[in-house]
């Protein structure tokens, strides 16, 4: 069924005029994109090769003074790794518990609904308020959790959420995985659903167990909505702050400073925007690789 | 015991004779000064003195035309949140600082120039100068006293009894305080000796630099370019306090992760039995710690003296404001005898007027008297890079503070370079 339109002849005009017409569309996304993506960044940059300081403003450019002051940041080293460990700490924790409920929920059942709503409802609190919630319950002042388990006789001396620098760590783990696990669930529930039925039935003629149907069918017809997944948890995890800045202000000891911390510290504390400016554009970088990196390992081989 | 006991009430009872019979000085209360004429103004005060900031707040809007709507911020973001707003030209009216960051922010001209207008004021000379000191850059003035905090320390009698110890004689020394709290810690079961926010800077800095002061030791030098806290006095002070660690007279772990938020907590709950707290009643009694119980005492040094931290808030007019007329109004009002008396004894609190310390509220309490005594020996630290150096979770001094008293007390040396480097910086 071919549209009328196509077969009417079109003159140098018309397509000037559509043009025009085209150009008029996109102006509000270029607006957008300029005044809230590429201003942003193009002051960034600036920053980063400037003295800048908080309180004072543009005092000329240092390049590369800025970026030199990191080399001499003795938390920065220390900042990648632990924001490293806790990036691959965390995502394996979520994909594999996102994975494992969603395959949990995805039949429908009695049960279900109920199950998919207590996944999901950590999802709707923000990360501040969840934060500033598991900091009340770990504090060993207020919080309810080791009083309640010492009068039940579970243990017998109080538990120390964010004494060290491991269990400060799996604390803040505990609450991502916690306020996280059901976005994960969700999305990759969205890919489970979107896998037809009858390849399972037919690969359940063919005689396959269960789990050659998840290894040969599920995983692989799944891929791009893993892939979204990593690609989120991963860059999401790398760029963590408000726990870390709520329940262990980096402490104890400075075990817990993550990269995105140490920008607050340089710009709020320190109050260096021309320092902070030059680990963002150092994240930023990074990031681009990192995303580079995980869409071509991640991308369908029968596709490219 | 009985002697001691009626020797302390009789120095007491001619104190308050003393004071009560000193003249009442007439205010000049119905002089205004600046506008009240009902505009609304702005106002930014840190959450850490929020009870008092509001009692002073609320008095004001209750009795004048001018109506200030205060804002609290937590504590902790409470310079991130300054240093935004003045990069973006968007500071309220009014807005209080804890006086150690007020160096680095005069220094940036983020307040109004206030000398002129203190001048005029008939009190000028009777108000506490440490605030107004900490705000002076370049010999002008950018602020007053608005809530004075001064550290002391505050110890549960009743637990003192308990232990044996004479409730009525606190410790003269770091020395008795370490032994008063080893005697209330031999109580056991929930009770403990001691207790300090040992991942606080802040809070290392309000309760441990006095007891140094106290012995006549210096921190810094006075430009806040040198530290001193590597020196066989500060030593002294670490060591203390990790051998009421080690020997679990400190409440652990507790006093090991407490990053500053719930440090004033624990004395109220009537399980310690002594620790530097600040110098304010306001809200401390309570079911679990009657007010008879709560004892206070002035911090001593390591061999003897008081010291104490002159702190708390002090408060300008914004560079940003276009109301400073009615702000200075609010302002000229809190340094007043009516708000100064009226709210600010009232509450139990150290008033920013000394000539006021005896006052018909003081009278009744002999801890107000102390309160008001004990800053004549106090000290408030001097540092342009202040909040970076001592205030910071990652700054140089926390960690120095954690070595000496968690760690490997062989780096202090070391990490006071740290602290040098930053103070320089």
């Amino acid at each position: 069924m071919t549209p009328a339109t196509r077969a009417t002849p079109r003159g140098a005009g018309w397509r000037r005029r559509h043009q025009l017409v085209g150009l008029v569309y996109v102006i509000p996304t270029v607006a957008f994109v300029a005044v809230f993506f590429l201003t942003p960044l193009v002051l960034v940059a600036r920053m980063s090769l400037s003295s800048w300081p908080l309180l004072s403003g543009d005092r000329g450019l240092n390049f590369p003074k800025n970026f030199v002051a990191i080399w001499n940041n003795q938390l920065f080293w220390p900042a990648v790794v632990f924001t490293i460990e806790y990036t691959v700490l965390v995502t394996i924790l979520l994909i594999g518990l996102g994975l494992g409920t969603a395959l949990l929920v995805q039949e429908v059942g009695r049960w279900v609904g109920a199950l998919r709503t207590i996944f999901l409802l950590p999802v709707a609190v923000g990360l501040a308020s969840a934060s500033l919630l598991f900091w009340g319950f770990y504090s060993p002042s207020i919080g309810p959790i080791s009083p309640i388990l010492e009068a039940v006789g579970v243990i017998h001396q109080p538990i120390s959420f964010l004494e060290t620098s491991t269990s400060a760590l799996l604390s803040t783990t505990f609450l991502i995985v916690w306020k996280f696990a059901g976005l994960y669930m969700l999305i990759l529930l969205v890919g489970l659903q979107g896998i037809p039925d009858d390849v399972y039935e037919a690969s359940a003629l063919d005689g396959a167990s269960r789990g050659q149907m998840f290894r040969y069918i599920t995983l692989p017809l799944l891929r791009p909505s893993l892939a979204m997944a990593l690609i989120l948890c991963v860059t999401g995890s790398l760029l963590a702050f408000d726990q870390f800045y709520i329940l262990t202000k980096g402490g104890p000891d400075n075990a817990t400073v993550t990269v995105v911390q140490l920008i607050y510290r340089e710009a709020f504390q320190r109050q260096n925007l021309g320092s902070a400016a030059a680990i963002s554009v150092i994240v930023l970088l990074a990031l681009l690789v990192l995303n580079a990196i995980q869409f071509r390992l991640l991308r369908d081989p029968e596709r490219s | 015991m009985r002697l001691s006991n009626s020797a302390v009430g009789f120095a007491i009872g001619v104190a308050v004779a003393a004071l009560t019979t000193l003249p009442v000085t007439a205010g000049a209360a119905d002089q205004t000064f600046g506008v009240d004429d009902g505009t609304h103004i702005t106002m930014w005060s840190r959450a850490a003195t929020g009870d008092r900031a509001d009692a002073l707040v609320q008095a004001y809007n209750a009795s004048h035309k001018n109506h200030i709507d205060v804002t609290f911020v937590p504590t902790d973001d409470y310079q991130t949140k300054v240093g935004a707003a003045a990069a973006a030209n968007s500071l309220p009216d009014l807005f209080s600082a804890d006086v150690v960051f007020m160096p680095n922010w005069t220094s940036a001209g983020l307040f109004q120039d206030l000398t002129a207008r203190i001048a005029a004021l008939p009190f000028a000379a009777d108000i506490a100068q440490g605030a107004i000191t900490a705000s002076t850059w370049d010999g002008k003035k950018y602020g007053l006293p608005f809530v004075v905090d001064l550290s002391v320390w505050m110890y549960n009698k009743k637990l003192f009894k308990e232990a044996g110890l004479d409730p009525a004689k606190p410790p003269s020394s770091l020395t008795e305080f370490a032994a008063d709290a080893r005697a209330v810690a031999k109580l056991g079961g929930d009770i403990h000796g001691t207790f300090f926010g040992g991942d606080c800077g802040g809070c290392g800095v309000f309760t441990w630099w006095p007891i140094a002061w106290a012995d006549g030791e210096k921190v810094m030098n006075p430009e806040g370019t040198e530290s001193y806290l590597n020196s066989a006095e500060m030593k002294a002070i670490y060591a203390a306090f990790r051998g009421m660690v080690d020997d679990g007279t400190a409440l652990m772990p507790d006093s090991k992760t407490e990053t500053g938020p719930t440090w004033t907590g624990y004395f109220p709950k009537g399980k310690i039995g002594i620790m530097p707290m600040p110098a304010s009643l306001q809200g401390m009694a309570n079911a679990a710690l009657a007010d008879a119980d709560i004892g206070v005492a002035a911090i001593a040094g390591v061999k003897g003296g008081t010291s104490t931290f002159i702190g708390g808030d002090a408060i300008g007019i914004s560079r940003d404001s276009k109301v400073a007329d009615a702000a200075w109004n609010f302002l000229a009002w809190l340094e007043s005898d009516d708000a100064q008396i009226n709210v600010v004894a009232k509450g139990g609190n150290v008033l920013s007027r000394p000539d006021l310390a005896s006052n018909k509220y003081s009278a009744k309490d002999p801890r107000l008297v102390l309160f008001n005594s004990v800053a004549k020996n106090g000290q408030t630290p001097f540092a342009k890079n202040f909040g970076a150096t001592f205030n910071d979770p990652q700054g140089p001094w926390l960690v120095l503070l954690r070595d000496a008293v968690f760690g490997d007390a062989s780096k202090i040396d070391a990490d006071n370079k740290a602290i040098n480097a930053s103070l320089n910086q």
